[in-house]
This record gives structure tokens, C-alpha cells and sequence, in this order.
């Protein structure tokens, strides 16, 4: 079988995006078949790795040129954590870099993350297709 | 949201590989049954059963996992589930909790109360028992990298209502392998966890006879993408590695064998699922009795908990949650697990309401006392299918077990990031599998209607004011404790850490007595013995 979702393959080339985990929250799995995902797309992957900060994110973002950071949180701290990395982008002169946030988001919080600024959310019912399709519409 | 791809009107075909991989046959004949592999209900191999008489003895345990925000509001919530006719706890614990950060840690702030209830010390835990009676309930904590000091905290609170340590019953999951494999919960490096779960059992065994201090579990990385074969091959090699700890550290299998105990994740592949814990069953009897030569059959016991729910529940049409959860519950009985979780209908997107939670209740209890398959023992034992299948899940899990043999074993494929890696490639063909429709997820890529919304009626809303509550409580007892108390208890601590051989279970529930902070506790054996430092491969 193949890993990558064909319709998908190559719409990121050149592009370059952190995947984090920030809080404390340890369900990984889906930012890493996310990473996969994007990085199966063309895209370059930098995956940070557990219990992140958003200062710690928002400094590897800055610091590695990206144009996207997306954020997979599953403990319901979205809201906070999605706040306090777009603030630390702003201090660090870096609003351009789009933020993405995927994990378990209900619904109601669609509207206040996009008036935050946030780019796109993803949820498990989407096929890696969509989000890699959204993703690139959102980067060119 | 939704591609044309997930559109699908023809009705899909069945196929004839499960979903662990297997090829089924259309047709099972006589020639699949070898009555002397399958043995008797509460005879070895255990194949259909640890007891002879099923669940006429004694039904499972209907354990529903549950607790947020504060412990006053967790304490009303486990009142409210005994009244509903459970038998046991099972107490969910906030991040900051369960990664060893106390609540005024800037890290810990946006997560305290989120997933599970703040327990920081021993005040909360005396108010989340609070007119509970510890000798009569059994209580499970999904606890790990701070397993030790959970369990040093409820034994503190036994000490103080003048409970005898030895009526205690319950459970700490205490597995730290699979939190560095799929769940995150991780603190120390591996080789300091390994000794820090081994004086959690040693001293368990002496102390509370009665109380499960492991609960090896498959069911995280189950839900991260392993597979039912895999998640049982992972489940068995962990579980081996610390039979070897303890025995390195001078435990008797005979005897630390009869307390460790497992759990799994039911997904909705029926056969799969009870033919996973039938074979898992007689694999571990048999290793018990093969390689470590235990003869007493309690020491070769599988004696399992699991969930019903988890992945395999679906944000769509989320109402059909209940059909899958009753049917997951349904193999779960078959196969003969000892405690049952089943998840609430809503639990895919948030903590269940009283509503959905007294739902999953009832599941249970419908199917313990209306349905009757748990009348008579094994009901499945002997079909011909059914110990075809059982013969070539085990083979499956054996396949998976030699591999990670031959790559060093379980600890090494985890410090190396070789084990997180490949769950993460089997999680992505998972989803690939869903995303292209092979995989049959009605209500989301097959049977979808486009113009619904997934209603879940009530939602559950955490009261806001819980993380300020939290912490005006946790400065009270910094406030009101005795510090050279506590610096003292930790110091010992610390002394204690320093040395391989000492048991650590004394020194932690001194410090729980003098209400040191599970912060406190963390950072004393961080100096100690560092951190965990993930490897970041993919």
C-alpha cells in the first residue's frame, strides 16, 4: 500500500513546517501521521517531540525559517496553548508564520480559534488528503 | 469537510483478512480443534479461562474510568457512579498530576483539572476519598511515571482513616514502557523507572496483598495504531521485561507472578478481540510455566482489565457509539476479561455527561444480566472457527514478540525510538486505510449523510473556576504544613535514590505524610537520575 496520498504527493515541495506538541499532553501518534503525511507531500518536517512550550515552538519556528507551525493537542488545553504561541510569534516579530491545530477540538471552538488567527483546524474524521490539499491552499 | 472520496453509495465488500491481519476462512471445519491445546475452563493452558466456573463465580468488575477538575467535584461524580450500581473506581488524573509538575508550575497551568482530577498531595487525595470506604471499594489509578507516589499517597490516606494497608484493593496501571511507546507520560530515564516499578511491586506484595501494583497495558498503544496481534506481542514483552527486573532484583516469580495483572483496548474486529485474549491467555501461562517454571497457577494467571471504546469510536452519527460499545463489551466477555470499561457515546470528543456515563453503565449491565452470554464458561470454546482463529493470533503475537527479540528487546527498541517509530508507520497506514474506505467506518467514509451534524446533545463544560480552586488549595497546604517536615522527608528521599538497593515505597509515603508536593517528590529523584530524553525519530 502506499503511504502517501497520491492526489496529494508533491503540493508541498518546498515548503517547511514544525509539527509540535506543546503541554504536556503525550498522544503523539497523530502528529506523527501527520508529520508523515506532509513530509510524504514534498513538505520538510521539523516534529519537536513531546511536553514543548510555546516559547520553545514558537523560538524553532522562528529560528528554522518555517512557513507553518501545526499544533496537535488532544487534552482540551487547545484554547490556552493556541493563545500562547501565536502571542509569542507576535513578540518575536514572526505573525507571518501560519498556525494549524489538529487533536480532539470541538466543534464551538472552530470560530474562537480562527478569530485567534489560527489558519486551519483539523479533527480524526478528515482524510490526510484534505488537511495536506488545505495546507497547501493556505501556503501559496 | 468532506472530499468526494468519502462519498460512497455502493455497499462495500466484506473481505476475508481481519483486522489484525489474519486470513479467515469462509469455513472452519473439525480438523481446527485440538481439544488437548484448548484444554479446560480454570485448567492450564487457560485457553478458556483462569476459573472454572466463569463469571457464575463472580461477575467482572464494571469499572468506569472517570474524574476531573478538582477532587470535590470528582469525589461527587464517584459517589454518583456508586449509587449507579459500579463496583470500583477508577480515578483519571490530571497531566500535571500524572507528569509530576505541581499546579503553579507555568507548564502545568493550562492543564489542571483537563483530563482527570489534580491530586497534588495528600489534602486533595483525602478530599477525593472523603466518606468513601477504602476497605470495601476497589480503586484504579491510570498512573505511571508517578505510579510510585500515587500509591504511596492512597496508602497515606488508608494510614490516617486508620484503614489496615492489607484490606486495600485496587490497582496502579505503574507500566512505564508503554508511556515511552505511545502514551507520554514518561519522567525518568527507562532504567530508574524499571527499579522504581520493582519497589512498587516487591513492597506491594508484602504490604497489600490484596492490590494489583501493575497493570501492563496494550491498550495505549492499541489506540495508537498497533494492531490486536501487536498490541498483545507488546503487552507480553513488556510484561517479561519486568518479571526479569523483579527477578533481578531478587523477587520470587512464584510470588510477584500472581500480582501483575493487564490491559487492553476492545476494537470492533469481534473475533480478533476474543480471539486475542483467549491466546494471550494460554501465551503467558505457557511462558510462566515454560521459561520461569512457576508451577502454582495463580502465578500463571492472565488476569485482564479492558476498555471498550477508545479509536475505534467515531465523532460521526456519534449515537452508533453505544451499538459499538455493546458489542466491544460483548467480546470482551467472551474472552473473558476481568474488569470492564466502557466508554460513553460522546467520549470522542469530551469528558461524558451523567447522561452518556449512566448509558455505558447500563451497557454493561444488559449484557451481564439480560443478554446471558456470561452464564456459562467460554460459551465460544470449541467452535471450530473460533480456535482457528485462536491458533493463528497466537502465532501472529509470536512473530511480533521474536521480532523485537531480535532487535535487542523491548528496552533497547524503545531508548532507541525503533518501537515509537514503527507504531507510528502502522498508524499511518491505518489511517490510510480509513481515508481510501477499505477500512469500514460506518457513518464516516461509508453509509455518511452530509447534511447532519454530529449532535451530542448535553456537552459537558468544565466549571472554569476550577484551576484557580485548585490552586488557592494548593498554597493553603504549602501554607499550613510543617516545612522542616517535609524538607527532612525529602531528603531522606533523596538519600534513599541515591542507593540501588533501597526501596523507595517507604521513603515516598513519609513524604506523602508530611504533604510533600508530587512536584517536590519528582524533583527530588530528577537530581538524582535525569530525565527521559525522548528520541525524536521519524
Amino acid at each position: 500500500m502506499s503511504v502517501t496520498p497520491e492526489r496529494a504527493a508533491a503540493l508541498l515541495q518546498g515548503k517547511r513546517i514544525v509539527v509540535a506538541k506543546p503541554g504536556l499532553d503525550g498522544h503523539d501518534i497523530g502528529a506523527k501521521v501527520i508529520a508523515l503525511a506532509l513530509r510524504n507531500a514534498g513538505a520538510e518536517v521539523i516534529y519537536t517531540g513531546l511536553r514543548k512550550s510555546p516559547e520553545h515552538i514558537a523560538r524553532v519556528a522562528v529560528d528554522e525559517g518555517v512557513d507553518a507551525v501545526g499544533l496537535s493537542v488532544l487534552s482540551g488545553s487547545h484554547r490556552e496553548l493556541v493563545r500562547q504561541l501565536l502571542d509569542e510569534l507576535k513578540r518575536l516579530d514572526a505573525a507571518d508564520i501560519k498556525v494549524f491545530v489538529g487533536g480532539t477540538i470541538p466543534a464551538d471552538d472552530f470560530a474562537e480559534l480562527a478569530s485567534l488567527g489560527v489558519r486551519g483546524v483539523y479533527t480524526s474524521d478528515q482524510s490526510l488528503a484534505e488537511v495536506v490539499e488545505s495546507l497547501a491552499r493556505e501556503l501559496t | 469537510m468532506n472530499a468526494p472520496e468519502s462519498r460512497r453509495l455502493a455497499s462495500p465488500q466484506l473481505t476475508q483478512i481481519s483486522a489484525a491481519g489474519i486470513d479467515v476462512p469462509v469455513k472452519a471445519g473439525a480438523e481446527a480443534v485440538d481439544p488437548y491445546r484448548i484444554g479446560e475452563p480454570g485448567a492450564y493452558p487457560f485457553t478458556r479461562g483462569i476459573f472454572p466456573d466463569g463469571f457464575r463465580g463472580r461477575l467482572w468488575t464494571i469499572r468506569q474510568y472517570s474524574g476531573f477538575g478538582t477532587a470535590e467535584e470528582s469525589n461527587e461524580r464517584y459517589r454518583f457512579l456508586l449509587d449507579q450500581g459500579q463496583t470500583g473506581l477508577s480515578v483519571a488524573l490530571d497531566l500535571p498530576t500524572q507528569c509530576g509538575y505541581d499546579p503553579i508550575d507555568p507548564i502545568a497551568r493550562p492543564e489542571i483539572g483537563k483530563v482527570g482530577v489534580s491530586l497534588s498531595n495528600l489534602g486533595e487525595a483525602e478530599v477525593l476519598f472523603n466518606g468513601l470506604d477504602l476497605a470495601a471499594i476497589s480503586t484504579s489509578f491510570t498512573i505511571n511515571g508517578t505510579a510510585a507516589i500515587i500509591y504511596a499517597m492512597y496508602l497515606a490516606v488508608a494510614d490516617k482513616r486508620g484503614v489496615p494497608r492489607a484490606k486495600l484493593t485496587g490497582t496502579i496501571q505503574n507500566d512505564i514502557l508503554k508511556e515511552y511507546v505511545a502514551r507520554g507520560t514518561w519522567i525518568f530515564p527507562v532504567r530508574p523507572s524499571m527499579r522504581l516499578i520493582a519497589d512498587t511491586i516487591l513492597f506491594s506484595n508484602d504490604a497489600t496483598p490484596r492490590f494489583n501494583p501493575i497493570s501492563i497495558a496494550g491498550a495505549h498503544v492499541r489506540d495508537a495504531g498497533a494492531t490486536a496481534a501487536e498490541e498483545m506481542a507488546y503487552t507480553l514483552a513488556n510484561g517479561l521485561a519486568y518479571v526479569e527486573e523483579l527477578r533481578r532484583r531478587g523477587g520470587d516469580v512464584e510470588k510477584f507472578a500472581k500480582r501483575l495483572s493487564f490491559f487492553f483496548y476492545v476494537h470492533m474486529d469481534f473475533f480478533d478481540e476474543v480471539a486475542k485474549f483467549r491466546a494471550g491467555r494460554r501465551l503467558w501461562a505457557q511462558l510462566m510455566k515454560e521459561r520461569y517454571g512457576v508451577s502454582d497457577p495463580k502465578a500463571q494467571h492472565f488476569r485482564f482489565g479492558v476498555v471498550c471504546g477508545g479509536s475505534s469510536l467515531v465523532a460521526a452519527q456519534p449515537y452508533n457509539n453505544i451499538v459499538r460499545v455493546a458489542v466491544e463489551t460483548m467480546a470482551a466477555v467472551m474472552g473473558g476479561a476481568q474488569s470492564i470499561f466502557t466508554c460513553a457515546f460522546d467520549e470522542a470528543f469530551q469528558i461524558p455527561t451523567e447522561f452518556s456515563a449512566e448509558i455505558a453503565v447500563r451497557t454493561q449491565q444488559m449484557i451481564a444480566y439480560e443478554s446471558g452470554i456470561a452464564r456459562s464458561v467460554d460459551p465460544l470454546g470449541g467452535s471450530y472457527f473460533v480456535e482457528h482463529h485462536t491458533d493463528r493470533m497466537q502465532e501472529s503475537i509470536e512473530g511480533v514478540m521474536r521480532e523485537i527479540d531480535d532487535y535487542g528487546g523491548v528496552i533497547k527498541a524503545i531508548e532507541d525510538g525503533w518501537l515509537q517509530m514503527r507504531l507510528a508507520e502502522r498508524a499511518l497506514e491505518r489511517k490510510l486505510r480509513i481515508d481510501s474506505g477499505e477500512t469500514v467506518v460506518v457513518g464516516q467514509n461509508h453509509f455518511r449523510r452530509d447534511d447532519q451534524r454530529n449532535e451530542i446533545g448535553e456537552v459537558f463544560h468544565l466549571d472554569p473556576t476550577v484551576a484557580g480552586r485548585v490552586l488557592e488549595k494548593y498554597q493553603r497546604v504549602r501554607d499550613t504544613r510543617s516545612a522542616v517536615a517535609v524538607d527532612a522527608s525529602l531528603a531522606r528521599l533523596a538519600q534513599a535514590a541515591a542507593n540501588d538497593g533501597e526501596n523507595l515505597m517507604p521513603y515516598l509515603i513519609d513524604c506523602c505524610h508530611a504533604y510533600a508536593t508530587v512536584g517536590e517528590m519528582v524533583a527530588t529523584l530528577k537530581k538524582e537520575w535525569g530525565e527521559f530524553q525522548e528520541p525524536v525519530r521519524l
